[in-house]
């Protein structure tokens, strides 16, 4: 067969050739970054890009409605070290985002034990506790800014009821009573997140364990600390760093509730960014800045989180 | 006797703690459903215990309806919910799929920027995104929330997915690619209707945080007719302090109704979506 058809051959080339194509996209580095494309080009240009987008921001001068900005270096966060509002931002959002943290914590473990037991309707009571973390923020902090006013407060009444106050109380009237305030909403709508993910947890406990301890004698504290801590411990440090990223960089609660008000004194990034930026003065370069003055901590957070991740993977 | 004591002990570490918190955290649920019935003339009657509800009307869901753009605001809400929830859950199929069954160089490095991806908040981009959906010609249109929102939803989808992808034994899919199916045909076909518990808690997800979120919304489609639910209702019901709480509040309900009906029939897949993005990452 040393005079093979020309043409036997061609189809031969012509084979190995889409069978080549089609070898190749079947390989899996291939498929993956094609599989991978969609999600990476949205991230890229709705993430990444308005990311560093943002720190350019921050170095300008830049307003809304001006088609650009001046670079003015890093005056930006010059002036808002300098700032009153942004020294009672930092703080309130220091407050916010970490005073409230044991307290979700406590009272989600508290929560998560009490459902964790067998009694009437307990799938119910489980379904309608977490319904603070599922609605919408923005439309329960409306109830909440109802049950904060000043004149129809039923907090208010209550206690007015009882003969214990005189009259009512300014819940979001000064700095303290607000942040109070906000840190109580707050609190109620994280609780239940924590509870749910620690009751999970709880799943994972083994039941002969307890069980052997307490016939050796050990009471419920003891069995706790020793049987079931150490199970949920992982869950308890992964849904605390989530808590406290989310909460640090919050927006709709404080928005709905106070503004930032009374006087500017109780903002937290999100919102001094929005009046900055947005709202008040246009003012997107030093907008962008406050924002960005988030990052160092959502960074040192979002590496101690993705450490401790890993950790529990291996 | 005995009886007797395991019943207070029940009382008093079971059921009494359990009360507290049911009041704690429903009771803004119920004063929220008092106020939306209450007829206006008790709403300001501080003589009268406010806790109670001694009359109850519809006027203000009829005036929800009717005087305002409450109806606009559930359309817009929807449209842009089911078209991020849609375009996220379609690359976070495809994205978890290739995270968690493709061995590729970058594949770890790819999986730990998803990651971070899911930790980056909306408060830290809104400003320069602001800027660049205006120049994308997007602003005010519902495509400025349904590219956006995928944003915070596929990292979290796709980490999710990524999870039960890895769960599903890979001989079933080599078998089916044994038996002639390609790649494609076999995820398709035999991987992804298995992987349909996270599929659904996925949705279940997506459709919440795009429900309910606030900021996105209230920046690139905040004016006119194009606001949505939460925005509308806390922007245009509010007006230079004079709060109409009726209204406001039955618009709060209306507006809670659908996250909550679809987390009561989908409980548990909420919840071990929840456990899986806390968990696992």
């Amino acid at each position: 067969m040393t005079t093979a058809p020309a043409s036997a051959v061609a189809r031969t080339t012509a084979l190995t050739w889409r069978e080549r194509v089609r070898h190749w996209m079947e390989s899996e580095p291939v498929l993956a970054y094609l599989f991978m494309s969609p999600g990476w080009i949205i991230l890229l240009l709705f993430m990444s890009y308005p990311f560093f987008l943002g720190i350019w921001f921050s170095l300008t001068d830049r307003m809304v409605g001006l088609p650009t900005g001046e670079f003015v270096g890093l005056r930006n966060y010059r002036e808002l070290l300098h700032d009153r509002v942004f020294h009672l931002t930092v703080i309130n959002t220091f407050i916010y985002g970490f005073v409230t943290v044991p307290f979700k914590l406590l009272l989600g473990l508290l929560l998560a034990l009490l459902l964790n037991q067998v009694f009437p309707l307990r799938n119910v009571l489980r379904a309608a506790l977490l319904l603070p973390w599922i609605v919408p923020t923005a439309l329960s902090s409306l109830a909440w800014l109802m049950l904060y006013d000043a004149v129809l407060s039923p907090f208010s009444w209550l206690l007015k009821n009882w003969g214990l106050i005189e009259s009512n109380i300014a819940f979001l009237g000064s700095r303290t009573n607000a942040i109070i305030s906000l840190c109580v909403a707050n609190i109620w709508r994280g609780t239940p997140f924590f509870a749910v993910a620690i009751l999970a947890g709880l799943q994972a406990v083994p039941q002969e364990l307890h069980e052997a301890a307490a016939i050796e004698g050990a009471n419920a504290v003891q069995r706790f600390f020793a049987v079931t801590l150490p199970v949920i411990k992982g869950i308890i440090v992964i849904t605390t760093l989530f808590s406290i990223i989310w909460t640090f960089a919050d927006f709709q609660l404080v928005y709905v509730l106070t503004k930032g008000g009374p006087a500017n004194s109780t903002h937290i990034f999100g919102t001094f960014a929005w009046q900055e930026g947005i709202g008040g003065a246009g003012k997107l370069g030093m907008g962008a800045a406050v924002s960005l003055y988030m990052f160092p901590v959502l960074a040192v957070l979002s590496a101690i989180l993705l450490r401790y991740v890993r950790s529990q993977e291996a | 006797m005995v009886g007797s004591n395991r019943l207070s002990s029940r009382l008093l570490f079971l059921y009494i703690p359990l009360l507290l918190f049911t009041i704690f955290l429903l009771f803004p649920f119920y004063w929220m459903l008092i106020i939306s019935l209450k007829p206006n003339s008790l709403l300001l009657n501080m003589r009268i215990n406010p806790l109670i509800l001694t009359q109850f009307t519809l006027e203000h869901y009829r005036y929800l309806f009717t005087n305002t753009d409450f109806p606009r605001w559930a359309l817009n809400t929807a449209i842009v919910t089911f078209g991020a929830t849609f375009l996220a859950l379609t690359s976070s199929i495809l994205m978890g799929y290739a995270l968690g069954r493709f061995r590729f160089r970058g594949g770890n490095l790819a999986g730990t920027l998803v990651f971070l991806a899911y930790l980056i908040p909306p408060t830290l981009l809104f400003i320069p995104l602001s800027q660049v959906v205006a120049r994308f010609g997007l602003y005010n249109t519902y495509w400025a929330l349904i590219l956006t929102y995928p944003t915070f939803l596929i990292p979290f989808a796709s980490w999710l997915l990524m999870g039960y992808f890895r769960t599903i034994p890979r001989e079933l899919e080599e078998c089916a690619m044994i038996d002639g199916a390609s790649r494609v045909q076999a995820m398709w076909r035999i991987i992804l209707p298995l992987a349909l518990p996270g599929v659904l808690s996925a949705f279940i997800f997506s459709f919440t945080l795009s429900w309910n979120e606030f900021l996105y919304a209230l920046v690139f489609m905040g004016s006119g007719q194009m606001k949505t639910i939460p925005v509308g209702t806390v922007s245009d019901l509010i007006r230079a302090d004079v709060f109409q709480w009726g209204p406001l509040m039955a618009a709060a309900m209306l507006g809670s109704v659908p996250v909550a009906v679809a987390y009561m029939f989908f409980v548990d897949q909420y919840v071990s979506g929840l456990t899986a993005g806390a968990v696992k990452g």
